[in-house]
């Protein structure tokens, strides 16, 4: 076992880990931060997406030690200070953006990303940043129209 | 005018807030105290002999609490087939024995023989490969047509043509349906196969047992749409578990499309395992395990024939499918080729002859079930390919053909040639609806300019029609089927005035915890805030038969309806106690009771703490209290119809089809929320436009799973899908439930893969192309223009 | 998966001692390994991370060069690549976003996937690739099917790019995991014209002489007209037999030919 140190949503944590230990297990075991979901075992699905260092990664595929000293944000940390919705979180309730919600940590976190580098996404931009989340229940119709909705409020 | 968030009204979905925060809960976040990890062993073959299982080596292993093989559930039961089929002679259908665990067997990749239980995850699969098995490989039977056709090679010994059923409907009308081919102007004959589908629900199946020897009650949190049907099967089939000693939780569940209908093994060994250790014991499928095990969808190989008079009057309709059921019977695997899918062999039209002959077979795949639309997709997509190529042949624009047969409004309640009676449906509307919203005019304009840019643009039309709200139950068990297909509400009105409905229905997606309270809040005239809905968990809601074939609005919101009647009813009697009236003449009205013809009147609230607060009343004429129960138990099908148009461009060069534009009119009967309807369809089309587009589930003539991960299953992504166009005005209320609704959920899905390959044939048609199978990947579409040259 | 020791090294001398040790394997960004290491497919004892190590970082532009550090990754090079356009594009359509924050263009040369796309612009801009021994020409890097001229414990430090007068690149996704069914680089230099083709032979990336020689002589489409593609030798799959990978072959180039000029 090793110390293996970050912060999470703004709060420093560490704990012991092998050096197996995905940074997606770190999150949901150690931490219980649940919200971040696995839902494949190629890296593909996006379920388990969050941000290091400001950049979404996929926290199934990095260990958690390859994480020391970085600044991890994940679903559990996308609410206003208030407790209640950020503008994406809520674009994507007001516009039905969900349905069975298990993909839907990793599309916000995706949504955050491509809103952060890009204010104005066309719907063509939207979709292909979505290349790597996969959503069973919702034909990405109301996901797309939910981003478009959050980028526009954030102007 | 609807009332606050009543019907009709699209508030905001109360479950999102969790869902959206990382607050879910869904079974693989859980974690009971001092739980242990399951680990399957699976096989690697496709068909072998089990020679022997030699676990003394991992039971030495670290960490490992208890092994267990095919011999420890020798003495249980089968998982059990749900509907049991005749033959076209009355015989019955063949139903092997489905164990927990392999015995004897291998019959799929995939297939577990053997599961370990450790203290960590990690150490349950170091375990699981120090086992050693021998496993003598037997040649793996996988084309249905020869394992029909060659019976030394047999899935189950006891089967010798390994033939599960083989079913006629309508038999007596196959000499009439034959006699009309004889003599008809003009025959349309297709080939084809409904590609199979892996369901791939975004989170996989998990199970946790938690058996507590001190009261001897098992608690079983799984991953399932329906928790009291996998209680009973559990029960009466399989464990012999007394349903009172045996909870059932389906929590937030990530998604299921029929997947999580069925009971599976996984659910019973970590029941068996938990009693053994006395501790929880959790498994949580890695989705390698989802793509082997999970019952698939279709897989249907068809010849489809349809015979018209030379002005295009559909005469009748005969075709014969095999249907593979895969290893074993999953729970409604026999049900979906047949009475999911010959009762809508007609389609939307007057045709007057159908017969449809299924053949089921065996195959060393996993099990096939149904999966979102279930037999319907498979029917529809037979009928609307075998017309649209029909159209071509006899020089007919397609959607006039279709018009020109369709069951007139003026025409319901219409009893088909398939067997079934439409209680309601406008199809000439729905199709008047289409032209509008999908701009059918302009097509030619937008064809021209594809052409321009060196594409080929095609438009595919299809209509359809299906059965859902599944089921009036003393049809289904004339049928065949071992259970009802009921529901049941409990409505429990708070001393304070607030509600608890408990449900049988399962929510995972479907937004029942907002769209059920607006339901009640309409019928009471309270705010819908007020009312919370209970699903999921066999200890506290009502029997239920849970969420699939779109029957939880039809169906348990019908039993909701009801209980909430019971309610009022109820309720009333105590007003009128309580205003010292007669209760003849005391009225109810958005959440007011009066007493007609005075300036008496209680608001609900004030009722419901007197049910509470009964001090006075008469206790041989009036129940203290106010909960009430109701089963729902449909007097039909519900019929959901549709008008669906597709436009492609499609690539020459590279075969690559692009969906520029999809518009979809339907019929869902009354819409309590639209913007959840609009969600359910839109989500219809992306899985019916990936059936249609991408997804294939192949195995290799050894049985191999050659898409058995998402490198190599294509899952539709953002983009590969249009936005939709879709719209639900055009509706006919359903004649029979108190509701007037029909049903949403497998719309889409039903209605979309016939119109994508009607528009990519067409894109293709001045080539010479009249068929290319599903998926219309870029390399089949490639050929096909090829093989045209 | 099993488990392993975990190294950080931040210089390229302590990563090659590291990786000196037995069964020892290189952690470029895991987008790859990880998954492989998931199915027990793949057992080092030690796992040294070479993301650490400063000089194997970023992207720079000097003396008609462009040089990728060894554990850059793709969305670096998309952003930081504007020299080079195409290998910008090509970078900015590797995986997804989340992939291309984590992927190296070590990782991805050092595994010389069949179907990777990294390793058609390093073969077509005929780049050389740095190690922390020595500098490998692209035509000697790429030995077929996930083989490269790599010794044990050979680390790319980093890959040179020489800017070519233009350059362009064409990928057909496979459809599921959005690898190359096929994907051609072809790239216009002073002396002649360099085709690259990944995803479509079993030999792993090649080049398609034919059609450099033909293209050399006049760099148009049209001058691929008669020439044929042979399907033998090349991958079939479920996703496109080895005619219609031949096809595509064909197809890409000359859209690759009309987007450079």
């Amino acid at each position: 076992m090793t110390s293996v140190s970050m912060t999470v949503n703004g709060k420093a944590v560490s704990g012991e880990v092998e050096g197996r230990t995905l940074l997606s297990h770190f999150l949901r075991e150690d931490l219980q931060l649940t919200g971040t979901h696995i839902g494949c075992d190629t890296s593909q699905c996006g379920a388990c997406t969050v941000h290091v260092n400001g950049k979404s990664v996929k926290a199934c595929t990095m260990f958690a030690l390859e994480a020391e000293g970085a600044e991890v944000a994940t679903i559990e940390g996308m609410a206003n200070a208030d407790g209640s919705l950020g503008v994406i979180q809520a674009a994507f309730q007001e516009h039905h953006g969900l349905q069975c919600g298990f993909c839907t940590p990793g599309m916000v976190m995706a949504a955050a990303d491509l809103l952060a580098a890009n204010s104005n996404p066309s719907e063509a931009d939207i979709r292909g940043h979505l290349e790597g989340n996969i959503c069973r229940c919702t034909g990405y119709h109301n996901i797309i129209k939910s981003i478009q909705a959050a980028a526009a409020q954030m102007g | 005018m609807p009332k606050d968030n009543g019907i009709g009204e699209s508030p905001k979905r109360r479950e999102d807030v969790r869902f959206l925060t990382g607050r879910g809960q869904y079974t693989d976040d859980m974690k009971l105290h001092g739980q242990c990890y399951a680990h399957f062993v699976r096989s690697d073959v496709a068909h072998g002999i089990i020679k022997s299982i030699d676990t003394s080596a991992a039971g030495k292993m670290p960490g490992v609490c208890a092994i267990f093989t095919g011999e420890d559930f020798v003495e249980v039961g089968g998982n059990p087939a749900g509907w049991l089929i005749n033959n076209r002679d009355g015989t019955p259908m063949k139903e092997p024995k489905r164990p927990v665990l392999a015995h004897g067997k291998v019959r799929h990749v995939g297939d577990a023989y053997a599961a370990v239980i450790a203290e960590t995850y990690e150490q349950a699969v170091d375990a699981a490969e120090a086992i050693e098995a021998d496993i003598d490989e037997q040649d793996a039977i996988i084309d249905m047509a020869q394992a029909l056709a060659n019976s030394d090679h047999r899935v189950h010994d006891e089967i010798d043509d390994n033939c599960c059923f083989d079913w006629g409907w309508i038999e007596d009308n196959r000499a009439a349906t034959d006699a009309a081919f004889e003599g008809a102007a003009h025959v349309t004959s297709l080939e084809l196969v409904n590609n199979r589908l892996v369901p791939n629900a975004m989170e996989g199946r998990a199970s946790i047992a938690d058996y507590n020897p001190g009261t001897d009650h098992y608690t079983l949190y799984t991953t399932s749409q329906n928790p009291h049907l996998t209680r009973l099967l559990i029960s009466a089939f399989v464990m012999g578990i007394a349903e009172n000693k045996l909870t059932i939780i389906a929590p937030d569940i990530g998604g299921g499309f029929g997947s999580k209908i069925y009971h599976y093994g996984e659910e019973a060994l970590v029941l068996a395992a938990s009693k053994k250790l006395g501790r929880p014991v959790k498994w949580a499928a890695t989705r390698s395990e989802s793509f082997m095990t999970d019952a698939h969808g279709r897989d249907h190989v068809t010849k489809m024939e349809l015979a018209t008079d030379a002005l295009g009057n559909f005469l009748a309709i005969r075709t014969a499918t095999m249907a593979n059921m895969g290893a074993y019977l999953s729970n409604f695997a026999t049900a979906t080729p047949t009475y999911l899918h010959g009762t809508v062999m007609a389609g939307n039209y007057t045709v007057p002859l159908v017969y449809v002959n299924v053949k089921a077979v065996f195959t060393n795949t996993a099990p096939v079930d149904a999966y979102r639309g279930a037999g319907r997709p498979e029917a529809t997509f037979q009928l609307e390919r075998v017309i649209d190529m029909c159209a071509r042949e006899l020089g007919m624009d397609p959607l006039e053909l279709r018009r020109k047969n369709f069951i007139q409004p003026d025409q319901f309640p219409f009893t088909t040639a398939a067997g079934v009676e439409y209680d309601s449906g406008n199809f000439g509307a729905l199709v008047d609806k289409l032209e509008e919203i999908g701009d059918l005019k302009g097509f030619a304009a937008r064809k021209a300019e594809s052409a321009d840019r060196g594409l080929l643009r095609g438009l595919g039309i299809n209509t359809y029609i299906e059965a859902c709200g599944l089921a009036p139950s003393n049809l289904a068990g004339i049928l065949g089927a071992r259970v009802g297909l009921y529901d049941a509400a409990t409505v429990r009105v708070n001393a304070t005035g607030n509600i608890s409905v408990m449900t049988g229905a399962h929510s995972h997606g479907q937004g029942h915890e907002t769209v059920f309270p607006q339901i009640v809040a309409d019928l009471l005239g309270i705010p819908a805030e007020s009312v919370e809905i209970v699903h999921g968990d066999t200890s506290k809601i009502p029997f239920g038969m849970g969420t699939y074939g779109s029957r939880s609005l039809s169906v348990a919101g019908s039993a909701i309806v009801k209980a909430t009647e019971k309610i009022i009813s109820k309720a009333t009697k105590i007003a009128a106690h309580m205003m010292e009236a007669a209760e003849a003449d005391v009225t109810f009205e958005d959440g007011t009771f009066a007493v007609a013809g005075t300036d008496k009147s209680l608001q609900f609230g004030e009722v419901a703490f007197k049910a509470y607060v009964p001090h006075d009343f008469p206790h041989d004429e009036l129940e203290p209290g106010l909960e009430e129960t109701a089963f729902y138990d449909p007097a039909n099908f519900t019929y959901p119809s549709g008008a669906y148009a597709c436009e492609v461009e499609v690539d020459p060069d590279t075969g690559k089809v692009t969906v520029c534009s999809f518009a979809a009119a339907d019929d869902v009967g009354n819409v309590i929320n639209p913007m959840i309807v609009e969600g359910q369809i839109h989500g219809g089309l992306g899985q019916g436009i990936g059936q249609a587009l991408v997804e294939n589930c192949v195995y290799d003539e050894n049985g191999q799973l050659l898409s058995g991960s998402y490198m190599d299953y294509t899952m539709p992504r953002a983009d590969d899908l249009p936005s939709f166009t879709v719209d639900q005005t055009a509706l006919t209320p359903c004649a029979h439930n108190p509701l007037g609704t029909k049903g949403a959920g497998e719309a889409g899905a039903i209605g979309s893969p016939p119109t994508v390959v009607n528009a990519v044939v067409d894109a293709l048609s001045d080539l010479g192309v009249t068929h290319i199978d599903m998926p219309v990947s870029p390399s089949r579409v490639w050929s096909a223009i090829q093989a045209a040259k | 998966m099993y488990d392993f020791q975990f190294e950080k090294p931040s210089t390229v001398a302590e990563a090659v001692a590291a990786l000196a040790s037995e069964d020892a394997m290189a952690l470029g960004g895991g987008q790859t390994l990880i998954p492989t290491m998931k199915q027990r497919l793949a057992a080092p004892s030690v796992l040294v991370s070479l993301t650490g190590i400063a000089e194997m970082q970023g992207v720079s532009a000097s003396g008609g060069l462009v040089t990728v550090g060894g554990s850059a990754v793709h969305a670096d090079v998309a952003s930081g690549a504007g020299d080079y356009p195409a290998l910008a594009a090509l970078a900015g359509n590797i995986g997804d976003p989340a992939v291309r924050n984590r992927g190296t263009i070590g990782g991805s040369v050092a595994n010389n996937d069949p179907s990777a796309d990294y390793p058609a612009a390093v073969l077509a801009s005929g780049a050389t690739v740095n190690t922390d021994r020595r500098a490998i020409s692209a035509d000697d890097f790429f030995q077929g099917m996930f083989e490269t001229a790599l010794e044990e414990g050979e680390i790319v430090t980093s890959v040179e790019f020489p800017l070519p007068e233009s350059a362009n690149y064409q990928k057909f996704d496979q459809p599921a995991s959005r690898f190359a069914l096929v994907g051609v680089f072809v790239a216009k230099h002073a002396d002649g014209v360099r085709v690259a083709v990944t995803g479509a032979s079993e030999g792993g990336v090649y080049r398609w002489t034919e059609a450099e020689e033909a293209l050399s002589a006049s760099f148009d489409a049209s001058a691929l007209a008669d020439l044929s593609v042979d399907a033998s030798g090349m991958i079939s799959d479920l996703h496109g037999s080895s005619e219609y990978r031949a096809n595509l072959v064909g197809v890409l180039t000359a859209r690759a030919v009309a987007a450079c000029s």
